[in-house]
């Protein structure tokens, strides 16, 4: 495979094409970047997977960006919390009852 | 075959996600409540049509999203599938940094995430078009997988990733807004 690195990639190459030297399947910026919400979401063939986790080994700026990704999903879920007012869950409750009952 | 006796034992752990589901779905507390109420009666009804053994919670989110979606399609007045701009990858990670920090870029980058309050996450995840809404809030929030959310929303993967894709880099781009407001963001790129 070729790793263009340079301006090709979609965050400007930021690595300048490591990988390819290494040998076997390595992913380049421009893949990693592209496929990072499949990689968080685990997504992935393991293969491509596999490629990814390769190139972060040693792009300390890709890593830099997945982990921020990473990072603002948790914010997202954390932020998202609402607590049930106690009134809602009577509510449900007598509503569940009086189904039941008429069931009966 | 579920027995609907155990309904209430089974399903009531997950009213907490569903209410904020719905609260974000919704906008507002008392539909919210509403629908909630509306999704647990249906699955009580046809708790018996429930597969045991398969995934309660993605059968909950289905039912509450189908509710959601039948009550609000009559209000909705224009098409919203192609209603999110084009933003680019990263487009927040390149706009963080002016908040200045500790010396490692990354960590600072991501304390400016933590100075996200919880109301301008949920206005963020508000602001999304319907669509992109619903798939944002099962992946990132519910943490469902791809084939579960086109299960929930009866949608192909494909489009479910489309939206869910494109629904994030939306979200990005109201997080940015806040966080220009705030001064927490910059206005151009790095």
């Amino acid at each position: 495979m070729s790793d263009r690195g340079g301006a090709n990639g979609p965050v400007g190459g930021w690595c300048g094409g490591q990988g390819a030297a290494q040998g076997g399947d390595v992913a380049n910026c421009e893949e990693t970047i592209h496929r990072l919400y499949f990689f968080l979401d685990g997504e992935l063939t393991d293969d491509r997977r596999s490629a990814i986790s390769k190139h972060l080994d040693h792009c300390g700026d890709c890593l830099d960006a997945v982990d921020f990704e990473a990072e603002l999903r948790r914010v997202i879920a954390d932020r998202c919390r609402d607590r049930v007012p106690e009134q809602l869950r009577d509510r449900i409750a007598t509503a569940l009852r009086n189904e039941q009952e008429q069931r009966a | 075959m579920a027995d609907p006796a155990r309904f209430v034992d089974d399903a009531m752990e997950y009213m907490p996600s569903l209410y904020s589901a719905a609260m974000r779905m919704t906008r507002n507390p008392s539909d919210a409540e509403d629908l909630l109420q509306e999704t647990y009666l249906k699955a009580y009804r046809g708790y018996e049509r429930f597969e045991e053994g398969t995934n309660l919670k993605a059968w909950l989110y289905r039912i509450l999203t189908n509710t959601y979606i039948n009550a609000y399609r009559a209000r909705r007045r224009r098409p919203e599938e192609s209603d999110v701009e084009n933003v680019e990858d990263l487009y927040l990670y390149r706009r963080l940094g002016a908040a200045g920090g500790s010396a490692d870029g990354r960590s600072a980058e991501e304390e400016v995430l933590d100075r996200f309050t919880d109301d301008e996450v949920k206005a963020a995840i508000e602001s999304l078009p319907e669509v992109f809404r619903i798939a944002v809030l099962l992946a990132d929030v519910e943490g469902f997988s791809y084939k579960e959310i086109a299960e929930i929303t009866e949608v192909p993967i494909g489009t479910v990733m489309s939206r869910i894709h494109r629904g994030r880099r939306a979200l990005q781009k109201a997080l940015g807004e806040y966080g220009l407001q705030r001064g927490l963001v910059e206005a151009a790129p790095r």
